[in-house]
């Protein structure tokens, strides 16, 4: 019983945590990318628009939603639910943290932990590739069906050297088991498998993340919704709650690809330096900067209504850090911080690519995949394998 | 069941009662007026001249065979990673006799251009 | 009781999906009832302890060999066959074979029940000892060494078949 209430908990904490950090990640995404084109992105809906994307669900509910005679109507609506339940089910196996006390509570910050976790999480991204096959099969229009087959021909091509690139780490952590990927791991920079010794995981690392840009469909992988040549791709057809499915889908698998890749190259919860030295202040000085920042620039402000939203922020970020301060939060929420900070660098890096890289031709992003990061895997992996056994 | 799996149910649950409620409750809300011109098959304005599921090219066959052949010697580096340690230096040999075939394969493959996507 | 429910479940899956297979006259209805199938026999290997198995038959069932068909499926162009009469006179004779192939199965499982009995506990805990994937890996990397270095052989004779067949000039 009593496992039933902890797991329905963590489930639902999970859940609503996964939800809001999608709908954020994509006001993050927009204030980004207009920040470097030199825009101010979205700035009506709430102070610094920070309500905007609860403005964008308002709008997405109430949109007429057009189901076109001529699709195959049980695929046309099953596309969208496979693409977000597959993209939400991954993370049930990511480990967020250590184990804490909660409540007289020992519990550990993951749902649960299979010891055949990356081939689950692999397991289950293979079977998102369905959602978007599907969805194009199924929409019975020209751009649709090219989005859909390109996509799944894209994401299977990817989903080599993403094996192989995971493969290589395992080499030296000995177990699928995620919690355990990241025990294996020390608690500073050079004890993560990116740079551990004897077989510093760079190449990995690199070819990893690209693989997961294009698992994702994220430029500079867009192909399979080209808008120039393919209008919208497989979603040409979907409109209203059927189109934000497979957009949240896209978010919540970049979220993934983040946690996947700081669990298996950057030592998941595991800090930048050790405690020893200090590394539980990096939070709250990094909160208290923030918060300088914010409480600057309310003093100086270049629109007049900044003098009374960013002095609100301000406080809000001392306040967070006064919290970290004390010892018993920063037992449990350092290890989420740092799992936090490093998936959302590389959230960051998603974004940042975004506004920074044209998008590949369809030939260029083939002839990459299997040309290039496949064979580049392969190596990295003899030579993982050798430095593993001559040290 | 092992253990552990239980929870991913009840997760999938909830990841399948989301999209559900959202879409279900968006249908209370939303206005419904089709008509003619909006239910056509996007085609960019002009009207759609034939069946879209015709034939496509021959490369993504070739793409998904290739695929599931390397996937599948992918797949077996797992156990043999998670084994690594205990089998040393046989393990090594192994694994470079395995890679070896697989490479010889692929350069084949490179050089009938089964590679080229144009 | 739960894994009674959930081998329930499952085996509805594998044997409804496959009966919507054979029984769908559209190509793509069938590969996606091929595909709840096939989960649900990834669900069975699950629920024997066979983590391994399950995660690669995920990966390699569905996330491959199922993407494969797909792809076929889309590359020919298979309305006129769906538009043409599926059964054709000779189910008397399909019928018969049924029964027979059935009478078999039914035989050799009356003659060979006791053949399949495994202690579930016993089962249960060696994987839990040391990891279903460890098991496999040992059992890989040692008593079927030969076989696994002739997996790798195969696989390379369905790469050259493969790239024959699609390529016009070789």
């Amino acid at each position: 019983m009593e496992f039933i209430v902890i797991s329905l908990v963590k489930a639902a904490i999970v859940a609503a945590v996964l939800m809001t950090t999608l709908a954020y990640l994509q006001w993050v995404e927009r204030k980004v990318i207009a920040h470097i084109q030199l825009r101010m992105g979205p700035s009506r809906v709430g102070p610094h628009g920070l309500l905007q994307p609860l403005a964008d669900v308002i709008k997405l509910i109430t949109k007429e939603d057009l189901i076109p005679p001529h699709v195959n109507k049980f695929f046309y609506l099953l596309a969208p639910f496979l693409a977000v339940t597959m993209a939400l089910l991954s993370i049930s196996v990511i480990p967020f943290g250590s184990e804490v006390e909660l409540f007289g509570y020992k519990t550990w910050m993951q749902m649960t932990d299979l010891n055949v976790g990356v081939l689950f999480v692999l397991a289950v991204s293979s079977m998102g590739v369905y959602g978007i096959a599907l969805a194009g099969w199924a929409s019975n229009n020209k751009y649709a069906l090219l989005g859909g087959l390109r996509s799944s021909a894209q994401m299977i091509s990817y989903e080599l050297p993403m094996s192989l690139a995971i493969a290589a780490p395992l080499l030296l952590a000995n177990t699928l088991s995620l919690r355990e990927i990241v025990q294996s791991q020390g608690d500073h920079l050079f004890a993560w498998s990116i740079f551990k010794l004897p077989a510093p995981q760079l190449i990995s690392f690199v070819i990893f993340l690209i693989a997961g840009f294009a698992e994702t469909n994220r430029v500079p992988f867009d192909l399979p919704e080209a808008e120039n040549e393919l209008v919208a791709g497989f979603h040409t057809e979907y409109s209203s709650m059927k189109f934000a499915a497979f957009f949240m889908a896209e978010y919540a698998n970049m979220v993934t690809v983040s946690c996947m890749t700081s669990i298996l190259f950057l030592g998941g919860w595991q800090p930048l330096f050790p405690v020893s030295l200090g590394s539980n202040f990096v939070a709250p000085a990094l909160f208290a900067l923030g918060g300088s920042l914010c409480l600057y620039h309310g003093l100086h402000p270049a629109r007049r209504k900044d003098r009374y939203t960013l002095p609100v922020f301000a406080a809000i970020f001392f306040g967070i850090a006064l919290a970290l301060l004390a010892p018993p939060v920063a037992r449990v929420v350092m290890p989420l911080f740092w799992f936090a900070a490093k998936a959302g660098f590389l959230l960051f890096c998603f974004i940042w690519v975004r506004g920074t890289l044209p998008r590949f031709r369809y030939d260029q992003l083939m002839g990459f995949a299997w040309k290039f990061l496949f064979p580049v895997a392969v190596l990295n992996l003899l030579v993982t394998s050798l430095l593993v056994a001559v040290f | 069941m092992p253990d552990g799996y239980l929870q991913i149910f009840i997760f999938l649950a909830i990841a399948i009662a989301f999209p559900t409620v959202t879409i279900l409750a968006a249908k209370l809300i939303r206005p419904s007026a089709p008509s003619i011109t909006k239910l056509e098959a996007y085609e960019c304005g002009i009207k759609a001249a034939s069946d879209s599921r015709g034939r496509y090219t021959v490369r993504f066959y070739i793409i998904a065979i290739l695929f599931v052949i390397f996937d599948v010697e992918t797949i077996f580096l797992f156990p043999f990673a998670v084994r690594y340690k205990t089998l040393g230096w046989f393990g090594v040999a192994e694994i470079v006799v395995f890679l070896a075939i697989l490479i010889v394969g692929y350069v084949w493959a490179w050089k009938k251009g089964a590679l080229e996507w144009v | 009781m739960l894994d009674t429910i959930f081998f329930y479940l499952f085996a509805l899956l594998v044997v409804g999906g496959g009966i919507l297979t054979i029984t769908r006259s559209s190509a793509v209805h069938s590969a996606i009832c091929l595909i709840g199938s096939l989960v649900g026999v990834a669900g069975l290997y699950l629920l024997l302890h066979a983590e391994f198995l399950f995660a690669v038959q995920i990966v390699l069932y569905i996330g491959g060999i199922m993407v494969l068909f797909l792809f076929v499926i889309m590359l020919v162009n298979l309305d006129e066959a769906a538009r043409e009469r599926q059964f054709n006179g000779q189910w008397w004779l399909a019928l018969a074979c049924v029964v027979v192939v059935g009478l078999q199965i039914a035989w050799f499982m009356r003659k060979g029940a006791g053949a399949f009995k495994l202690a579930p506990a016993a089962a249960a805990a060696a994987s839990a000892a040391k990891g279903n994937t460890e098991a496999i890996a040992d059992a890989l990397f040692s008593e079927y060494l030969l076989p696994f270095e002739i997996a790798s052989v195969l696989l390379l004779v369905a790469v050259v078949g493969s790239v024959v067949m699609a390529k016009k000039r070789i």
